[in-house]
């Protein structure tokens, strides 16, 4: 495999604290080197800036909701696609591209590593042909187990080991990363056309809670010393006032401690925060709480968040989170896609217009940067759009030009239709804070993977590490217009995914080598757990049980984290 | 000793039945029973490993009509030259294979600036149509046998189309909320003709030929209270509109199944429109999905792999270097009656069987090959037939329900000697295509 040295760039690495040093990068046989030969191809990266691939912590690019965007916007691709180049397949879309511009599109901005949210355990043959299909990016896919039957009855008999045995089996058969919870016990409700609002609504006819299912999972997560912990959407998501449900959640890890062998140091992640930090009682008095929700987070250590940005485009909506995209669809009347998983989740998919002459898509659009800004600690505190509910990913570029500039922040919020009602009912005017080139390494790459419990081999630049580097043409201390950060972070000089470069003056050289990344708990199914998923499946799915599991050649180039806690 | 294979799925038809058991003899070279399929589906098993009527070499058409026994090589030679020359082919079917066979033949149209379409182009492409008009509220089939106590089946007839969709999923399973099964369920099938399917439905709406817009539309007011002009809509008396409403509002969990009766007939899209209306609206009163009984046993795979790779689930233009959609316009019988198209590839499907004659009539004309294990219409007037190994059968591969959920199909036996798979025979037309575009 070929050396490369990375020469003279300005470097920002957490992993390594190096605050934007000039120093050289080493890559030799795929990893990060700490020299190499005088063969090694050089690149100058003078006057530059060098970081780590970017990690991706929550995203919806593969599997069936995904595809059904596709499928049911076929507007999504007006004016989008690009032709068959000499390394890339034709490639379009929108707000939810196709898996060949997806791949595309995260390797152009330096991500390498991205996190598919919500696999719905049934559908992951599905989720795995698309992320097959992913080019260059190494992708890994959440399993949802907030409204799995198994889960509910196991909990409520108070049965940890078989919840336990039970993620560890179903990880396996999906090819899961980690658990993810959506609207607890909500999409279950959502099978009668019901939903649970608050922490404590009973799911029906299950006699269990969201909060109890919640601290359950949190629990069996830290027994098995998973690399990623619960990895929640909470109850009661776009509401005004639900700031509150959202902190009820969050208190249910109060003070527990991370227990697992990978360098994890929260035991929650909340997810798309924006969403869920909501004030008023209506849309006509909805205003910013993320005042609340930061100050709750900087005072607990053992959580982290990620921001779902809305960034003011028209986008496509998709979660697991049934009911709530019934309520969206009733709200602007467009049409909507709902998908019930038998024993597992429920989703929908509705189109949505962020306007922002719309007072309420302007407050949303200020609160995702206002979290991003409040929050003290940058390594677990990350970017993203929620993609594609509040915006595509690849405005990614574009939040990071306004966190790190005051002056676009302003004129965006002089230039909203509602400008005084948006600036009275958030808090983003009177804050002046501009994130550094360091903070944001912090939020894209160090902060994610860590909390993945990928920290050893991602998001950094230690020797050992995968070479995943990505070079951007642009000087922190030379920033002349806050355009060319949104200009450089598009479109990188170059990227090596595992020591081979893949992207060149912004152009996709190479397809890679991609994996895919999956956890292998290891925990024995016991004789009860085997019981109950043979009877469950032989009773109440569509599906025989030997027909379940992913075989290996949908994965075809896997990289399984062993947990041996 | 005979051999035998639990947990095998059916590659018949969209409900992909998995819980066949297949026997074999002991060289597991023939298969001597099958359990649990229907008729149609175990017919299918046992008929494929009946080799004597099977063409297991490529046939060329000669000019005195009579066909001539060619190399595997020489197909791939042709099919490749045939793609390559052509400006603007048709790569048309994909509802007959696997998911991965479909990818490398995606590939290829690619390369070829080619047109790819599958059947629902004579089948449900206006229901694809009307979700992108109005979205789909639905469910996976097993939410149905476990909650559903409303069952409507519009334009359908799954007692002989679907034969164990009833009995797997939607009127006698019990379910964890459906202990009593029938019992707990209300029946309603709406078809102009008396159909076993409509023999056991609590109530059948005889509704007249063509007017099924009108009766949903006259069930939409009639589930918001409004009041129904005339005493007979559709053909069905004005109160059986009122009682059918009333029976729909009243349950806890419901789902309009439908089929070609209502997606080629007159309407179209628009009657698919008003039925996903009728299923939205009954949302607010109570859990309503509607699920589409897709034919073919991986149509629906075919529309989910050009969606993740292109962005568009059937009709799909490659010819300009990127995708375009407009049904209509780029539709497979479309370019076919215009004769726009100069060389047509057909895999997993029978276009000479279904497409209006004008269109049949342009594929004989047309260089072409037709890709199939069986002999059938369009193998007969194609000009290369390339016979391959039964996917589900002979060889797995991935396929997705009619309710998206994907299953991989098993290979129970082995095909007969020296036959190719389609992913076998599209993969060397692809490495074809590729050396022939690099000179």
């Amino acid at each position: 495999m070929s050396e490369y040295i990375i020469k003279n760039g300005k470097v920002y690495d957490p992993k390594t604290g190096i605050k934007g040093d000039i120093s050289d990068v080493c890559i030799k046989n795929g990893k990060i080197a700490e020299k190499v030969s005088s063969k090694a191809k050089i690149i100058d990266a003078k006057g530059k800036t060098v970081m780590a691939g970017a990690v991706e912590v929550h995203a919806h690019v593969a599997g069936p909701k995904v595809n059904e965007g596709r499928n049911f916007r076929p507007e999504d691709k007006l004016f989008t696609y690009q032709p068959t180049g000499k390394n890339t397949r034709m490639a379009g879309g929108f707000s939810i591209p196709t898996t060949f511009k997806t791949g595309y599109e995260y390797a152009k901005m330096g991500y390498t590593t991205v996190m598919e949210a919500a696999m719905p355990p049934l559908y992951a043959r599905h989720v795995h042909e698309e992320i097959k299909d992913t080019p260059i990016i190494d992708e890994g896919a959440f399993p949802v187990f907030g409204n799995n039957w198994f889960v509910f009855e196991y909990l409520k008999n108070d049965e940890m080991d078989n919840v336990c045995a039970y993620i560890s089996w179903l990880l396996r058969a999906t090819r899961g990363y980690a658990i993810k919870i959506v609207n607890p016990g909500g999409s279950e409700a959502w099978g009668w056309g019901e939903n649970c609002a608050t922490v404590n609504d009973p799911v029906p006819y299950f006699d269990i809670t969201p909060a109890e299912i919640v601290k359950g999972l949190l629990t069996a997560n830290e027994k098995m010393g998973l690399p990623h912990s619960i990895h929640i959407h909470s109850n009661n998501l776009g509401n005004p006032g639900n700031f509150e449900t959202t902190l009820d959640t969050l208190k249910i890890a109060e003070g527990v401690r991370p227990d697992n062998k990978f360098g994890r140091e929260q035991v929650l992640h909340h997810t798309h925060v924006q969403f869920h930090s909501y004030k008023g009682d209506n849309w006509a008095n909805f205003e910013s709480g993320s005042k609340e929700i930061a100050d709750y987070f900087n005072k607990n250590k053992n959580m982290t968040m990620d921001l779902g940005c809305v960034t003011l485009d028209e986008t496509t909506t998709m979660t697991a989170d049934g009911p709530f995209e019934h309520h969206l669809t009733s709200l602007n009347h467009l049409k909507w896609a709902n998908v019930d998983v038998e024993l597992e989740t429920s989703s929908g998919i509705v189109p949505y217009v962020y306007d922002p002459n719309i007072k309420v898509c302007a407050i949303q659009w200020c609160i995702g940067l206002e979290l991003g800004l409040l929050a003290k600690d940058p390594m677990r505190t990350f970017i993203t759009t929620d993609h594609p509910n509040a915006g595509p990913f690849t405005r990614y570029p574009r939040i990071m030009k306004w966190l790190m500039s005051d002056k676009t922040r302003q004129n965006m919020l002089k230039g909203f239709k509602n400008s005084d009602k948006v600036i009275a009912a958030t808090n983003l005017a009177s804050i002046d804070r501009e994130l550094t080139m360091y903070e944001i390494a912090q939020m894209t790459r160090a902060g994610p993977a860590r909390s993945l419990g990928l920290y050893n081999i991602f998001g950094g630049l230690a020797p050992g590490m995968d070479a995943d580097v990505a070079v951007f043409n642009i000087d922190e201390d030379r920033i002349e217009d806050p355009e060319d950060i949104e200009k450089a972070f598009s479109a990188a000089d170059c990227v090596f995914k595992s020591g081979t470069m893949v992207v060149e003056n912004g152009e996709v050289i190479s397809n890679g080598n991609k994996r895919t990344l999956w956890v292998d708990a290891k925990i024995p199914m016991n004789q009860q757990v085997k019981r109950d998923v043979q009877m469950k499946f032989l009773k109440f799915y569509s599906m025989n049980l030997n027909n379940y599991e992913v075989s290996n050649h949908y994965v075809p180039n896997p990289y399984v984290i062993e947990v041996d806690n | 000793m005979t051999k035998t294979i639990t947990d095998v799925i059916c590659p018949f038809c969209g409900t992909l039945c998995d819980d066949l058991i297949v026997t074999t003899d002991d060289e597991g070279k023939k298969i001597v029973d099958v359990e649990n399929a229907c008729a149609i589906g175990a017919e299918k098993f046992i008929s494929a490993s009946n080799h004597q009527h099977r063409k297991t070499r490529p046939r060329k058409l000669q000019e005195d009509g009579s066909f001539k026994e060619i190399t595997y090589d020489e197909a791939v030679e042709y099919t490749a030259q045939m793609l390559v020359n052509a400006k603007k082919p048709s790569m048309y079917g994909w509802s007959s294979t696997s998911c991965e066979a479909q990818s490398v033949g995606h590939e290829i149209a690619e390369l070829c600036g080619a047109l790819v379409d599958n059947t629902a182009a004579v089948c449900h492409g206006t229901t694809l149509v009307a979700v992108q008009n109005v979205g789909i509220p639905s469910c996976t089939l097993g939410e149905v046998k476990n909650r559903a106590d409303r069952i409507i089946f519009w334009g359908c007839n799954p007692a002989h189309a679907h034969p164990r969709h009833m009995s797997r999923y939607s009127i006698f399973p019990r379910g964890y909320f459906t202990g009593k099964g029938q019992k707990q369920r209300k029946i309603i099938v709406v078809d102009p003709r008396p159909t076993d399917t409509a023999g056991i439905a609590d109530v059948h709406l005889q509704v007249e030929q063509g007017y099924d817009y009108e009766l949903l539309q006259a069930l939409r007011a009639a589930v918001r209270g409004q009041e129904i002009s005339g005493d007979i809509v559709a053909g069905v008396p004005k109160e059986k509109v009122y009682e059918a409403a009333e029976m729909l509002k009243s349950g806890r969990f419901g789902v309009i199944f439908f089929g070609m009766g209502v997606t080629q007939s007159l309407g179209k899209d628009h009657n698919i429109d008003a039925a996903i209306m009728l299923t939205s609206d009954l949302n607010n009163y109570t859990k309503f999905s509607i699920i589409a009984m897709r034919g073919h046993y991986n149509v629906t795979g075919s529309g989910q792999v050009l969606g993740w790779q292109f962005g568009f689930p059937y009709s799909v233009d490659l010819s300009r270097g990127f995708a375009r959609y407009n049904p209509g316009e780029t539709g497979t019988i479309e370019v076919l009656k215009r004769k726009e198209i100069d060389a047509m590839f057909v895999l997993g499907s029978d276009p000479g069987a279904h497409f209006p004659m004008q269109c049949v009539k342009e594929i004989s004309r047309l260089p072409s090959v037709a890709v199939d294990p069986h002999i059938t219409p369009t193998t007969e007037i194609c000009k290369v037939h390339v016979p391959v190994a039964f996917v589900g059968v002979e060889v797995g591969g991935n396929c997705y329900r009619m309710d998206n959920v994907p299953i991989e199909a098993r290979k129970v036996v082995e095909p007969p000697e020296g036959m190719m798979t389609d992913t076998e025979f599209l993969k060397a037309v692809l490495k074809r295509v590729k050396e022939l575009r690099a000179d």
